[in-house]
Parts: C-alpha cells; sequence; structure tokens
C-alpha cells in the first residue's frame, strides 16, 4: 500500500510515518512533488500546529492536486489541523481558506471555566456506518491536543464532549478526518488507521 | 469525557533510567526503550524521558536512546533535558519525540517556548518549572521559587508569574515539579500545584512526591492537576500505571481505562 504523507511544514511527521509503517504501508513524503499526489493510493494530511500553515499546500498547487485525486476516490485521511483544512475555513487563520469539502468552518473552543487547549485522552461516540471507526467500541479513548474543532453535522463520525460536543471524526466516502492524534492513541488508534489503509476506494456517491 | 493522565517519568543518565531521591543517590532501573514499551503497556497515557545529564554531556546518546524509545511507542513521549535551540528541539523530534520539555535554557532565553512554538505547534512545547516554596514569604505557596541546577538555584521569579509568561509565550502544557516533594514519597505540593493551575489556563503536569494512590487523588482534585507525573512509584514493581488507575477510578477520578 503506497501511502502519500503530505509535509507542509506545519509540525513533526515522524510519529505518522513511524505508526503507517508500522501496519506495513509504504509511506511517502512530499513536500512538492505533485506526482506523488498522482500516484498515491492513500494520501495522509497531518498536522500539528497553526492553521496558517496550510497555505503552503496552496503555494505548491498540492490543493488542486489533492482536490483531483479525493475526485478520483482515493482515500484521503486529515489528522488534526489536517482534518480541519477540509472544511472552509477556521478562525484561527481567518483569511486562509481551507478545501470546502465539508461547508462549515472550524472555530476555538467557546469560553469556558475548563481549560484549552484540550489536552489529553477522551472518549468517541461513534456514529453507525463508519469505515474508518469500524470495530471502535464504546469507552475506547484517544489522544487530542488542539484549541480548534468542526461542528457536528450529518458528515460526523464521531463526536467528543469537551465543553461542548464537537466532530473528532468526519467522514463522507473516501474523505475521511480525525481531530485526535491515531499515531499516539495505542491500540484503538492502530486500529483506526488500519481501518483507513483496508477500506476500499470509492469515488462520490 | 476527558480523562486525568497517568503519565511515567524516566530520569535518564548516560542512556540509563535512574532514579534519584533528590537527585542524588542515583540507582540504576534499566534501558529506557524498554522501560518505555512496559509503560505503555501497562497503561501509561503518555511518556517522558528527562536527560539530566544533558546539560553537561554529549547528544548524541541522547538522540539515539530517544530513536530507540520512540521506534515502537504509539502513546505521547515528551523529551526534555538540555534543549537549548528551536534546533536541538528539531533533532529530538525529528527522532520521534512528540513534544519538548524546556527548563533552565528557557528561563535564560524566553524566546525560545515562542521559537519552538512557532515551528512545531504549541502543543509541542512544555515548559518545566522546578518549584520550591519560600518559607520566608508571608505566603510561601503564592510566592513559590523557580530553581535551576536541580533545585539547587534560585533564579528570583515567582513560580506563579514565569508559568503565565510561559503561557503568553505559547507553552502547550506546565510540568511542575516541587523540588521539596520531589523523591520523599510523601504526596505531591497540591497547594502549589492548584496555585499554578488556577494560575494558567493550559494544562499543568503535577510531578513530585508521588508515594500512594491516594496522592494521586489529592493531586487530581485539591491540586486541581490535569496530569500526574510519577516515576519510582511504577519502578522495582511497586505499582502499574493500569493498577494506578483502576484504584483511581475506584476513588472517582476519571481515568483511561481499560488501557
Amino acid at each position: 500500500m503506497r501511502v502519500t504523507v503530505i509535509d507542509y511544514k506545519a509540525g513533526n511527521l515522524t510519529s505518522v510515518l513511524k505508526a503507517l509503517r508500522h501496519l506495513g504501508a509504504e509511506a511517502q513524503v512530499t513536500d512538492r512533488d505533485l506526482a506523488m499526489v498522482e500516484a498515491a493510493e492513500r494520501i495522509v494530511l497531518p498536522g500539528v500546529g497553526h492553521f496558517a500553515a496550510t497555505s503552503r499546500l496552496d503555494a505548491t498547487s498540492l490543493t488542486p492536486a489533492i482536490r483531483a485525486a479525493i475526485a478520483r476516490g482515493v482515500p484521503f485521511l486529515g489528522i488534526c489541523v489536517g482534518m480541519q483544512w477540509l472544511y472552509a475555513g477556521s478562525s484561527e487563520a481567518p483569511n486562509q481558506p481551507g478545501l470546502a469539502h465539508f461547508s462549515e468552518s472550524c472555530a476555538r473552543f467557546s469560553e469556558s471555566s475548563e481549560k484549552v487547549p484540550h489536552v489529553g485522552w477522551n472518549s468517541l461516540e461513534v456514529r453507525p456506518g463508519s469505515r474508518l471507526l469500524a470495530g471502535v467500541e464504546p469507552g475506547e479513548f484517544v489522544y487530542f491536543t488542539h484549541s480548534f474543532k468542526a461542528p457536528v453535522t450529518a458528515d460526523t463520525a464521531a463526536i467528543t464532549h469537551y465543553i461542548e460536543p464537537f466532530a473528532s471524526a468526519v467522514e463522507r466516502d473516501n474523505v475521511m478526518g480525525v481531530q485526535f492524534h491515531p499515531e499516539k492513541s495505542g491500540a484503538t488508534g492502530l486500529k483506526i488507521l488500519s481501518n483507513f489503509l483496508a477500506c476500499n476506494a470509492r469515488g462520490r456517491s | 469525557m476527558i480523562t486525568k493522565r497517568i503519565i511515567a517519568c524516566l530520569d535518564v543518565h548516560d542512556g540509563r533510567v535512574v532514579k534519584g531521591v533528590q537527585f542524588v543517590d542515583i540507582i540504576d532501573a534499566g534501558d529506557p526503550a524498554n522501560q518505555a514499551a512496559r509503560h505503555a503497556r501497562d497503561g501509561a497515557d503518555e511518556i517522558v524521558l528527562l536527560d539530566i545529564t544533558a546539560t553537561h554531556e554529549g547528544r548524541a546518546t541522547l538522540l539515539d536512546t530517544v530513536r530507540r524509545t520512540a521506534r515502537e511507542l504509539f502513546v505521547p513521549f515528551c523529551v526534555g533535558g538540555g534543549i537549548r535551540s528551536a534546533g536541538d528541539a528539531a533533532q529530538v523530534f525529528e527522532a520521534g519525540a512528540d513534544k519538548v520539555s524546556v527548563n533552565s535554557a528557557a528561563l535564560a532565553n524566553p524566546q525560545l517556548i515562542d521559537d519552538i512554538g512557532r515551528s512545531f505547534g504549541a502543543q509541542a512545547v512544555v515548559v518545566a518549572i522546578d518549584a520550591r516554596r519560600d518559607p520566608q514569604a508571608a505566603d510561601p505557596v503564592r510566592y513559590a521559587q523557580v530553581y535551576v541546577q536541580g533545585g539547587r538555584r534560585p533564579v528570583g521569579r515567582t513560580v506563579v508569574e514565569w508559568a503565565r509568561e510561559a503561557e503568553s509565550r505559547g507553552a502547550g502544557e506546565i510540568l511542575l515539579t516541587s523540588m521539596d516533594s520531589d523523591g520523599m514519597r510523601t504526596g505531591f505540593d497540591c497547594e502549589l500545584t492548584a496555585a499554578v493551575s488556577q494560575a494558567v489556563g493550559i494544562p499543568v503536569i503535577a510531578s513530585g512526591g508521588a508515594g500512594t494512590v491516594a496522592h494521586f487523588v489529592d493531586v487530581f482534585s485539591r491540586g486541581k492537576a490535569d496530569a500526574a507525573l510519577a516515576a519510582s512509584i511504577f519502578h522495582f514493581g511497586v505499582s502499574s500505571a493500569r493498577s494506578l488507575k483502576q484504584e483511581l477510578a475506584a476513588a472517582g477520578v476519571s481515568v483511561r481505562l481499560p488501557c
């Protein structure tokens, strides 16, 4: 399985690569090579850091290449900021558009007495029918570290509660995203990455 | 529901895990990669590796240790000790760490926090603070002092004020060690932990003094800690994170179980 991991210089890719390779994937990194996106059997967009860093995807023309790959049905997984990029944008960087595959926008957690960032292990309420989260049982935990989050919509694959309910996973056909870090979420995280590697390519229905 | 984290801490000296009692009487406790894997298997929510020699010695041993330790570790992994520049941090991230902890170098050059955060994200920067109560002060907790050099030298700043500056510069978490309690197994400094936790909006990891399950219950409730660090309690088969967390759950603390 050839997985192309997109590097847009927003933090550290080592953990994601390690987890994908541990699962037997042939993971390759690119920060500009459009041919590697065109040849990809899977695309992973990781990301820890600031939403503004995704501007690099536009500057390198990776954005249209990824959009085309998604249209061909190539399974795509965005992690953390990589998930947020699937939406129209984020209040973290209001002038930087996202892919807008999902029409809503991401926003910071509401003011409350709780701490922001949301850091630590939290649980998932998985909605039925998710291929990405198949086999994840109620009460399993995954690791989060973020201050911005996506809203709960019809495409939400899992809901997590912190300050307010938010989309901890999103999924529509071949396009998937997780707000948490599957590469840092122990056996549950590896199961989710393994589901991603195993899912069939499928175009938009 | 967000859970309280139990973080296993490996103090490493020359590539071996050690544990000091108030930073003296160092005892050999094994290979860092093996220890980290065992803690993760035994239910630890996160692993912290602190190189207590890095300030004085070369970095090659540490980077090799980080690389070996990270290889099969799929829980968050934080590395501290001797990180003096964003370039040092980059090497540690490249070797497989998810977070770095900075201490004396950040005190000497607070801009270091901004620099690492800008390149790797705020979530990747943990500011470690070694603290002692100030017994001379009217309020020894509120005026607790920041120390460096293993708790030997005060830097002339209060813990609360430094924690706030670290947060404003983009630190993702505070790792607060009570040098008064460290290695004593008499309990965390809950008053100090609560003072810092209430002063900042980022998570605070309590460290120093863990000896019993009741100490952890106390630091999560009275101390308002978001996570707690333990080293000696896990060594020498005293307990595992899993059994600790089972007892915490029974005491009403929300933890990641099963794990």
